[in-house]
């Protein structure tokens, strides 16, 4: 990481948001395998439960808290027609603003960003999921990859919403 | 609601069929609201929620706003949380401490343990006025074992004791994980609906004989992480031996030799190697306050208990509260918590919390299954007219001993479901 020739310093919030699209579109397509090409090796991808959303999930109960290998566990299973809850898949629609770097290190930056998803299912009605993304980005080779990525949901509880089943 | 027989039992051609307008039909659920939620002790919550006087959490229970909470002298207490004065919420906050409650709409307040002690401008009242009639009102039955806490809204309601039965051994067997016997609730919960009724979320909370089908990816999850998977011979169709048994008044259990990990006390592969000492410590300590025999009987097997009407704990690869209450025929709202030993070791504790989120929640690598199942069935009850009848009779063809994926834990639900919808309600 140390050849690394570019710095934190030097990405722009256009360039975040690239990156934050260009996931949404492999997201709502269900490409998931070249979703994890996005990930760095480390990745943990949490959504904390409704009524902790600031907690960390060693002492915490979590609604997903997946470490590198769970996370590729999840596309396995995601990618399996067995997976009930996503098969046939949900249809989702990414919605993503307020992108901004909060916070920036040597070689990574830490970014927010808001969400709306819209999941259709069946012939249900929409299921609208409202939040925020808190995101640690990391430079790897010059390019930006998603070390962190944790999905806060606002709604008090998961109610209609049901289950997260998909990745958000 | 229909006149005709809602379960239709047949010993000599082993058959047991419900009557499927009981999962969709609103004047079914009407009267279950009459005849089970306002008759059966109901699970409130855990008394390590609230832990110092003050301490409340507000609930909806079978539809009443309840604060659960300690009292200024710290013991437990259940008010119905309404104003005495015009019904206005009182407690409007979901958890934290009070000094007291005072409802925002007229400033009516309400100290701790409930008593009225403010009305502005109380004089306008008159002199038969007494604030000592006016406290927030209380369930009319509260009662708690090994820290689990119920009410009843039957005030002639047996005592919880009596009425637990066979389910007491089961509670039993999770408080013993803790080598101070006790457990508490960790912070996060998970709040979801299902659109599906109530009664399908106790049948699958312990039906195993949907693992093989409804959750196949996670059983190859389990495969690939290296989590033995051979099953141990004809008859089975889990990885290891396990029973159904009725344990009176409704409640239930499937008890099955443990293949799936414990986080008390029984390593997978999925825990890591480093967590294999720490295991085998858990074990140990297990071992040296129960015994050899009794450390095995918690260490070693996976029970999930029904507490009839709505409270399943399942204690396999992590322990789960789960409680539910219908808001229509077809849709409930479910509440889940995991549980864990008092003095559990940050290690163990992260181990326990990771380990429930491989299986359970909505996030969850089965979880969301099982709802998708539910939802389809809720779905297909559409044609309840046309086909009326559900098929619950495994195992009624052999005597004895009823395995995990047989149904004899199911029956024993609905049979008491019957018996209590056969018999009036105290407000009736």
């Amino acid at each position: 990481m140390v050849s690394d020739a570019r710095r934190a310093a030097q990405v722009t919030r256009a360039e975040v948001e690239d990156l934050l699209y260009r996931e949404a579109a492999l997201l709502d397509e269900w490409r998931l395998d070249e979703w994890l090409g996005l990930l760095t090796a480390d990745a943990c991808y949490r959504v904390p439960s409704n009524d902790r959303p600031d907690a960390e999930p060693a002492d915490t109960l979590f609604t997903i808290a997946d470490d590198p290998s769970r996370i590729r566990a999840r596309v396995a299973r995601l990618k399996d027609r067995n997976a009930h809850a996503e098969y046939p898949p949900s249809r989702t629609r990414r919605m993503i603003s307020n992108v901004r770097i909060v916070e920036r290190s040597e070689y990574e930056l830490g970014v927010e960003a808001n969400f709306v998803v819209y999941r259709f299912r069946r012939d249900e009605r929409i299921r609208e999921y409202v939040g925020r993304y808190r995101h640690l980005l990391r430079l790897e080779g010059g390019r930006l990859k998603i070390a962190k990525r944790e999905a806060v949901i606002d709604a008090m509880e998961l109610g209609s919403l049901g289950s997260v089943s998909f990745i958000l | 609601m229909p006149d005709q027989p809602l379960i239709l039992q047949d010993a000599a051609a082993h058959t047991f069929q419900v009557h499927r307008s009981t999962l969709a039909d609103p004047a079914i659920l009407e009267r279950e609201q009459r005849r089970i939620f306002d008759v059966c002790w109901i699970y409130l919550g855990h008394a390590s929620e609230i832990r110092a006087p003050g301490d409340f959490r507000t609930r909806t229970i079978c539809g009443r706003p309840i604060l659960f909470c300690r009292d200024g002298r710290g013991a437990i207490r259940a008010f119905l949380n309404t104003c005495r004065h015009r019904g206005a919420i009182v407690c409007r906050e979901p958890e934290g401490n009070a000094k007291g409650y005072q409802c925002f709409y007229h400033g009516w307040s309400y100290d701790r343990d409930g008593n009225l002690d403010g009305v502005p401008g109380q004089d306008s009242y008159g002199t038969s006025f007494k604030k000592s009639e006016h406290g927030l009102k209380e369930v009319p039955r509260l009662a708690s074992y090994r820290d689990f806490v119920f009410l009843s809204f039957d005030p002639a309601a047996p005592a919880l004791d009596e009425y637990l039965a066979g389910a007491k051994e089961y509670i039993d067997l999770v408080v013993d994980q803790s080598p101070s016997g006790e457990m508490e609730v960790v912070q996060g919960v998970q709040a979801y609906d299902i659109r599906a009724n109530w009664k399908l979320l106790v049948e699958n909370s312990f039906d195993d004989y949907h693992l093989l089908t409804t959750h196949s990816t996670w059983l190859d999850y389990l495969k690939n992480a290296g989590v033995q998977m051979r099953r141990p011979d004809r008859g089975h169709l889990l990885p290891a031996h396990g029973i159904g048994r009725d344990l009176g008044n409704g409640h239930a259990c499937v008890d099955n030799v443990n293949f799936r990990g414990r986080p008390v006390a029984r390593w997978i592969p999925i825990y890591g190697e480093d967590a294999k000492a720490e295991i085998d410590a858990i074990r140990a300590e297990l071992v040296a306050r129960l015994g050899e025999e009794r450390a095995a009987r918690v260490a070693d097997t996976n029970r999930n208990l029904v507490v009839f009407p709505n409270l399943v704990l399942n204690d396999g690869s992590s322990v789960t509260i789960r409680t539910f209450h219908p808001v229509a025929p077809d849709r409930m709202h479910v509440r889940a918590w995991a549980l864990g030993p008092k003095e559990e070791s940050a290690s163990a504790r992260a181990r326990r919390l990771d380990s429930f989120l491989t299986f359970y929640g909505p996030g969850g690598f089965a979880t969301p299954d099982d709802v998708e199942a539910l939802e389809m069935v809720q779905a297909g009850l559409g044609a309840y007219r046309e086909v009326p009848w559900s098929i619950l009779s495994r195992g009624m063809n052999k005597p004895g001993e009823q395995l995990n994926t047989d149904e004899l834990h199911l029956r024993a639900f609905w049979l008491q479901w019957d018996k209590l919808m056969r018999t009036p309600g105290h407000g009736e």
